[in-house]
C-alpha cells in the first residue's frame, strides 16, 4: 500500500516537469491520413512526384519496378511517362541534376526524399507544401511557414497560384473550433489577424480544394516510398499475431496438462 | 564395458550409450533438463531469462542474415541497410527483428535484474550468478551501443559522438584515448569498421559464453524462488527436492506459455510499431550521418537513458573535477555499483515477502527514481528536469548505499521453512 501511495505521489509531483514535455512545435501542422490501399491515389501522387519534384530532388532507393508492382501500374506506361531519360525501368529514381552544381545554385543540395515521410511525418510534408507565401526578402521571393527561410522555390505554384499572407478580421474559434459567439449581440466575433492566407486571382490552374488533393495524392505516395513494406506488414502482421495467440492458447492448455499432478 | 566415466548416468543401449560412453549427453540432459529441479511455485518473474535467451538466439540469427548485405563503410552503409528494407526479399522483417529485439532485450534483461533485486536472487550462494549476470547486462550494453552507429544515421553517429566523448573527460588522457577509440580524428568509416567487428564478433562471443557460465552456476546452486527458501534442503527418499518440479518437461513448458505471450507482443511491435514511436528507432536516424550537421536534440537510444540523465544531472564541479568528468565517474559508479549488491544485503532473509518495509520502500524508490531518470534522458533539459534527475540519482545511490544499514535494522517477518 505505502509504496503504491508513494508511486503516486511522485508522479503528482512530477506532473508539471513532464507536462512540458508534450508540448510540440508552435506550428499547428493539418493532418493527413495517408492511405496505401488508394492505388489511384498514389499513381497520381506518383505522376506528380516525377513531374515536380524529381528534377532535383532523388528518391535514390525506390525502384521503378517495385512502384509499377507496388502501385499497379503496367511497366510499359511506367517506362513511357513517368521516367525520363535513359533510365531503365529496374534502376532506383535519380536525378539529372549534378548535386555539385545544385549544392551551388540552392546553397545545399536538395535532400533525397525517399525517407522524407520517415524523417519528418506526414503531416509535415503536406503542411510543408501547402504554406509558402511571398516574402520578397527570401532569395527565390518565398518563405514557408513550416520551414522558415527554406532555401527551396515554391515549385506548384503554377498549380496553387501566388500565395501571400494578408491582413484582416477572422473568427474567434474555442478549443473545439467552433466559432466564439459575442454575448450581448449573438454575432460571431472576430478578430485582427496578419496570418490570412489569400491566393491572387489566376495565378494557379487548381482551385485549393484540388491543390490540397494534388498535395495528399503527393504525401500518399511519398508515404508509400517511406515504407514500401507497409501494406505487406499489415496483411503478413495480422497472420503472425493470430498465430501466436494461438499457439499461446495451445501451449496454455499444455502447460495446464502437465502441471495437473503437481501441487 | 569399461568404456568411458562409469559414474556417469548412462542410457541402456542404442546410440545415445554409444555417445555416452564417448560424451556425458545423458548426464548433461540430467543435469541441467529432466533432474534440475526448481521450485514449483516459480511466478511470473521467472520467465525473463528464458525470454532473453529467446531473444539472444532472435538477435544472433536475425544478425547472421543481416550481416549477408549489410556493408560496413561510411559510403555503403546507409544504403546498405536501405537495401535490405527494400529490395532484399523479408529484408525488413529481418531488420526489424534484430532492431526491435535489441529494445527487448534490454526490457526482458531489466525485467529479469528486477526480480534478482525483488526476491533476493543474488545472495548467498548465488552471488557468482549475480556477477556474470551483471557482466552479460555490461557486454550487452557494449553491444547495443556498437551496432547503434551501423546504420550510419544521424542519430547512429551524434549518439556514438556524445557517448564517445564522454571517455573524453577523463583528465590527462583522455582527448588521446577517444582518439584511440575512434581510430580517427572523428568519428569516421574506420570507427564504423571496427564497431562492426566488435558488433558481430567480439561481444556476441563474450556474451554467449558468459551465458554459459551463467547457466551452469545456476544449474549447480539451482533457482532461487519467490519465498527465498532453498528446496534442497527438504528432499525426499529418492533425494528430489519436495517442493522442485524438473526443468523438463514442466518448466519449459510453463516457459513456453511465456515465449507465446512475448511473441505475440513481439509480431505486433515488428509488424505494426517497428520504430517503437521512436523509442527503438529514431527519427532523426532516416537521415544519412553527416559530421557537419549536428540535431537539434540528441537523445541515446531509451536502454542507456537513465544512466545519460545521471551524466547530465552532475552540473557542479567538485574536488577540483569538473562537472563532465563527475558525470561519468556518476554514470560508471551506477553501473559498479550494481555489481557489490550481493555484499550489501546484510539482511537475514532472501525475499522481499519476508523483509522489512524499509527494504520494500527503497526498492519502490528505486525503481521509480529509474524509471524518472529514463524518461527525463529522452528529453531536453530544463532547471526543473535537471533537478528531478539529481534528486532520482542522489536516491539511486542511496538505495545501494543505506542497504547495508537498513536490511540490518528492520524487522524480518519468519521465513517458513518451506515455499508456499
Amino acid at each position: 500500500m505505502m509504496m503504491k501511495k508513494l508511486f503516486l505521489l511522485t508522479l503528482v509531483m512530477l506532473l508539471p516537469v513532464f507536462a512540458q514535455a508534450s508540448a510540440g512545435p508552435a506550428i499547428q501542422l493539418d493532418s493527413m491520413q495517408a492511405d496505401a490501399t488508394d492505388k489511384a491515389s498514389l499513381q497520381r501522387g506518383m505522376q506528380t512526384y516525377v513531374n515536380y519534384c524529381l528534377g532535383c530532388h532523388t528518391a535514390k532507393y525506390q525502384r521503378y519496378i517495385r512502384a509499377a508492382e507496388d502501385l499497379d501500374i503496367p511497366e510499359d506506361l511506367m517506362t513511357e511517362h513517368l521516367i525520363f531519360g535513359d533510365q531503365k525501368i529496374g534502376e532506383q529514381m535519380t536525378s539529372a541534376m549534378d548535386p555539385k552544381l545544385a549544392a551551388k545554385w540552392f546553397g545545399a543540395t536538395p535532400p533525397d526524399l525517399t525517407n522524407e515521410v520517415n524523417l519528418r511525418g506526414a503531416d509535415w510534408v503536406y503542411t510543408y507544401l501547402r504554406t509558402f507565401y511571398v516574402d520578397e526578402s527570401r532569395p527565390y521571393g518565398v518563405n514557408n511557414v513550416v520551414y522558415p527561410a527554406v532555401g527551396m522555390p515554391n515549385v506548384l505554384a503554377e498549380l496553387q497560384g501566388v500565395q501571400s499572407k494578408t491582413c484582416g478580421d477572422v473568427a474567434i474559434v474555442d478549443l473545439h473550433g467552433a466559432a466564439v459567439m459575442d454575448a450581448q449581440t449573438g454575432e460571431p466575433m472576430t478578430e485582427q489577424s496578419c496570418e490570412i492566407f489569400s491566393i491572387a486571382e489566376g495565378t494557379g490552374s487548381m482551385t485549393p480544394a484540388e491543390f490540397d488533393a494534388t498535395i495528399y495524392d503527393l504525401t500518399n505516395f511519398m508515404a508509400y516510398m517511406a515504407k514500401p513494406y507497409k501494406s505487406d506488414s499489415q496483411r503478413i502482421g495480422l497472420w503472425a499475431v493470430l498465430f501466436c495467440i494461438m499457439m499461446t492458447i495451445l501451449f496454455y492448455f499444455l502447460k495446464k496438462e502437465y502441471w495437473r499432478d503437481v501441487h | 564395458m569399461g568404456v568411458g566415466n562409469p559414474n556417469r548416468a548412462k542410457a541402456e543401449s542404442g546410440i545415445v550409450r554409444w555417445i555416452d560412453d564417448r560424451f556425458p549427453l545423458t548426464q548433461m540432459w540430467q543435469d541441467h533438463m529432466s533432474k534440475y529441479y526448481a521450485s514449483r511455485t516459480l511466478n511470473l518473474w521467472y520467465v525473463f531469462g528464458v525470454l532473453a535467451l529467446l531473444v539472444l538466439v532472435n538477435q544472433i540469427l536475425t544478425g547472421i542474415w543481416l550481416t549477408m548485405s549489410y556493408e560496413p563503410s561510411a559510403e555503403g552503409a546507409f544504403a546498405s541497410v536501405e537495401y535490405i528494407m527494400r529490395d532484399v526479399e523479408m529484408g525488413w522483417i529481418i531488420r526489424y527483428m534484430h532492431s526491435s529485439g535489441a529494445s527487448a532485450f534490454f526490457i526482458v534483461v531489466y525485467l529479469h535484474m528486477f526480480r534478482g533485486l525483488m526476491y533476493g536472487s543474488y545472495q548467498k550462494p548465488r552471488e557468482l550468478i549475480w556477477l556474470f549476470g551483471m557482466a552479460i547486462y555490461l557486454a550487452l550494453m557494449a553491444e547495443g551501443f556498437f551496432g547503434y552507429l551501423l546504420p550510419w544515421g544521424q542519430m547512429s553517429y551524434w549518439g556514438a559522438q556524445v557517448i564517445l566523448s564522454l571517455a573524453g573527460a577523463i583528465p590527462v588522457v583522455g582527448e588521446d584515448l577517444v582518439q584511440w577509440i575512434r581510430g580517427d580524428y572523428l568519428i569516421s568509416g574506420i570507427t564504423l569498421n571496427r564497431f562492426f567487428s566488435l558488433h558481430v564478433i567480439a561481444l556476441p562471443m563474450v556474451i554467449i559464453g558468459l551465458v554459459v557460465l551463467h547457466i551452469l552456476a545456476l544449474h549447480d546452486v539451482g533457482s532461487n524462488n519467490p519465498d527465498g527458501i532453498e528446496i534442497d534442503q527438504n528432499k525426499d527418499e529418492n533425494g528430489v527436492p519436495v517442493d522442485g518440479v524438473a526443468f523438463w518437461p514442466y518448466h519449459v513448458i510453463k516457459d513456453l506459455v511465456a515465449v507465446g505471450v512475448f511473441l505475440t507482443v513481439f509480431c505486433l511491435v515488428i509488424f505494426f510499431f517497428p520504430e517503437g514511436g521512436g523509442y527503438f528507432i529514431e527519427k532523426p536516424n532516416y537521415e544519412p550521418a553527416n559530421s557537419l550537421k549536428t540535431p537539434e536534440h540528441i537523445a541515446p537510444v531509451w536502454y542507456f537513458t537513465p544512466y545519460y540523465s545521471m551524466l547530465r544531472a552532475i552540473t557542479f564541479p567538485l574536488f577540483g573535477l569538473d562537472a563532465k568528468f563527475l558525470g561519468v565517474i556518476t554514470m560508471g559508479g551506477a553501473i559498479a555499483i550494481l555489481f557489490v549488491m550481493p555484499w550489501l544485503d546484510r539482511s537475514p532473509v532472501k525475499s522481499m515477502r519476508y523483509k522489512g518495509w524499509m527494504s520494500r520502500l527503497w526498492l519502490g524508490i528505486f525503481v521509480v527514481s529509474f524509471v524518472i531518470l529514463g524518461y527525463l534522458g529522452t528529453l531536453a533539459t530544463t532547471e526543473g528536469r535537471t533537478i528531478v534527475a539529481q534528486l532520482c540519482t542522489a536516491l539511486y545511490f542511496l538505495y545501494f548505499i543505506l542497504m547495508p544499514f537498513y536490511t540490518r535494522m528492520e524487522v524480518t517477518k519468519p521465513v517458513p521453512a518451506r515455499v508456499v
